[in-house]
């Protein structure tokens, strides 16, 4: 009884600022106002025919796509070595991938920013895929790490045995298995990619605007309700591709849930 | 299939573009940085290449020794209070049936991953005075005219801990499931409520992860870079806020570069302290 309150309180909580900002977004004037004055659907439009917003929005896609691919590329490998191998050095490699994500995202955006205008390419569009897709490498390194664990060894032992090499052992084997990881993996990054504001800030935000940069500049210069659509657009997005990882997969097991045969 | 050493030079072949990336873009480009703070500041240029202490020595005025104390402060607090509404949270949420946790789960996901931006104008409308909280107080009578609740601390700690409730459930969401569901049993048997129950056995029994997850919250919390800067006054920027400030509007990187290494230290200080406190954990 006290815990379905709580729980209650809780989603109350997280809902309300998302209900009011879903509130102005339908509102018919281009005014801040809640209760919404009339209803529209005009600002939801606007994210698709004005060109400033289409521009960010394709941006903002690009780059979450290019780094989430960056980051399974690093995470995938490193976690079949570490594991496949006894190798203690090895742990100071995966330190590397996880320290972005611990570390204030300040200090990461910094680092970028001092390399990336020392090495005189500040300001190319691609490094801030490089960028998103180090900080981010964290996510899919955690979910394949609980993937490889979860992996029955004598099954990878019977194949080898049958004379599989390592490489025929992980095609057949163990990227079956862990596939799921993967494409959760993949998600965490696309979606944390898309709302991220001060890496891309720091490497490309001069010369190019992705959603969040629009959103914090169109707030700078006072207020549009484009910028409640957006918000409703994300969370929606947002809710989506994790239903989507949930239908799939294992929600809480990937989540760090004990498995339900654990039980 | 055993764990084996690797033997042959073929066998590291997986580890050399993951290390290779991470060296070259994370580790390069944070020696960098660390570099950077001790260069000279030039107006006209960004800076030159150099050793000087002046900005670890500017530092260590008043003023920003009174920055680092807040942003503190604000990160302990926020630290505690999504702590206390999280765990009792998590607590009955492990004890939903799975689809139910299931539903919860992806709810908590999609606020975690909003972006700063979109918390911060999401706050700064529910606080707004055309469009804010107070209109329905006055809708219900309770409340003459609607009122602004931002800026102010309030405000700010609202949207901090607004920020970091998602993050606070998914770390504490792993220890709490794998928690014997017998052990409030015995209590329940002699006699004890459920609240009785929780605050005599679960806390108890959480204890180190209770502090741990304060630890990696506080660390989370002083990252926030946007919500004290948009929903704050001044006086309530934190250390990111100001770092962020000085690398691009005050174009002063090496000093903001000095800034960010104090901060790792203290966030190192800080993850060090919840990796011992875990370890006694798993040793009992």
């Amino acid at each position: 009884m006290i815990g379905r309150l709580w729980r209650l309180g809780v989603g109350i909580f997280l809902a309300l600022p998302l209900i009011v900002v879903a509130g102005v977004s339908i509102n018919e004037q281009q005014s801040l106002s809640f209760p919404p004055r009339g209803l529209s659907v005009h600002w939801y439009a606007q994210i698709f025919t004005d060109a400033g917003w289409r521009a960010a929005l394709l941006n903002s896609l690009w780059l979450a796509a290019a780094s989430a691919a960056l980051a399974v590329s690093i995470a995938l490998p490193l976690a079949w070595f570490l594991w496949r191998r006894v190798a203690p050095w090895a742990r100071v490699v995966q330190l590397l991938g996880i320290a972005p994500f611990i570390l204030p995202p300040v200090i990461t955006a910094l680092g970028f920013l001092s390399f990336w205008s020392m090495t005189g390419l500040y300001g190319r569009l691609w490094t801030a895929a490089i960028s998103h897709g180090i900080f981010f490498t964290t996510l899919p390194l955690v979910t394949l790490t609980l993937g490889f664990s979860a992996i029955d060894r004598s099954l990878a032992e019977a194949a080898a045995t049958m004379g599989a090499d390592d490489r025929q052992v992980f095609r057949t084997v163990v990227l079956p298995l862990i596939t799921p990881y993967l494409v959760s993996g993949f998600a965490f990054v696309f979606v944390l990619s898309l709302n991220e504001y001060i890496v891309a800030y720091m490497t490309v935000g001069f010369v190019m605007e992705t959603l969040p940069i629009k959103i914090f500049n169109a707030l700078r210069y006072g207020y549009t309700p484009t910028m409640a659509s957006v918000s409703v657009l994300f969370v929606a997005i947002a809710a989506v591709v994790f239903g989507l990882v949930a239908w799939f997969g294992n929600l809480p097991r990937l989540l760090g849930a004990p498995g339900e045969a654990e039980h | 299939m055993r764990r084996e050493a690797p033997q042959r030079l073929r066998d590291y072949a997986p580890i050399v573009w993951p290390g290779a990336m991470l060296v070259v873009f994370f580790l390069i480009p944070f020696a960098t940085m660390i570099a950077v703070s001790f260069f000279h500041r030039d107006p006209g240029a960004f800076y030159t290449p150099g050793f000087e202490l002046a900005n670890y020595q500017r530092f260590l005025t008043a003023f920003f020794g009174g920055i680092l104390g807040f942003s503190l402060f604000l990160a302990v607090l926020v630290a505690l209070v999504a702590v206390a509404i999280a765990f009792p949270f998590v607590w009955s949420l492990v004890r939903l049936p799975r689809r139910a946790q299931v539903g919860w789960l992806i709810a908590v996901l999609s606020v975690l991953s909003l972006s700063e931006v979109i918390i911060g104008f999401a706050w700064s409308t529910l606080f707004s005075r055309t469009a804010g909280l107070t209109n329905l107080l006055v809708l219900v009578g309770v409340m003459d005219h609607p009122v602004a609740l931002t800026p102010g601390f309030g405000a700010v700690l609202a949207a901090m801990v607004y920020q970091a409730l998602p993050y606070t459930v998914l770390v504490l969401y792993p220890a709490l499931a794998r928690l014997d569901p017998a052990l409030t049993e015995a209590a329940r048997t002699m006699g004890a409520n459920p609240v009785q129950a929780f605050l005599t056995v679960v806390v108890p029994t959480c204890r180190n992860t209770i502090v741990a997850t304060l630890v990696i919250v506080f660390v989370f919390a002083l990252g926030s870079y946007l919500l004290p800067q948009i929903l704050g006054r001044p006086r309530q920027w934190t250390l990111s806020v100001i770092i962020t400030d000085q690398a691009i509007y005050q174009a002063n990187m090496p000093f903001a570069a000095a800034m960010a290494v104090l901060l790792v230290v203290v966030t190192l200080a800080m993850v060090g302290l919840a990796a011992r406190l875990g370890r006694r954990e798993g040793a009992q």
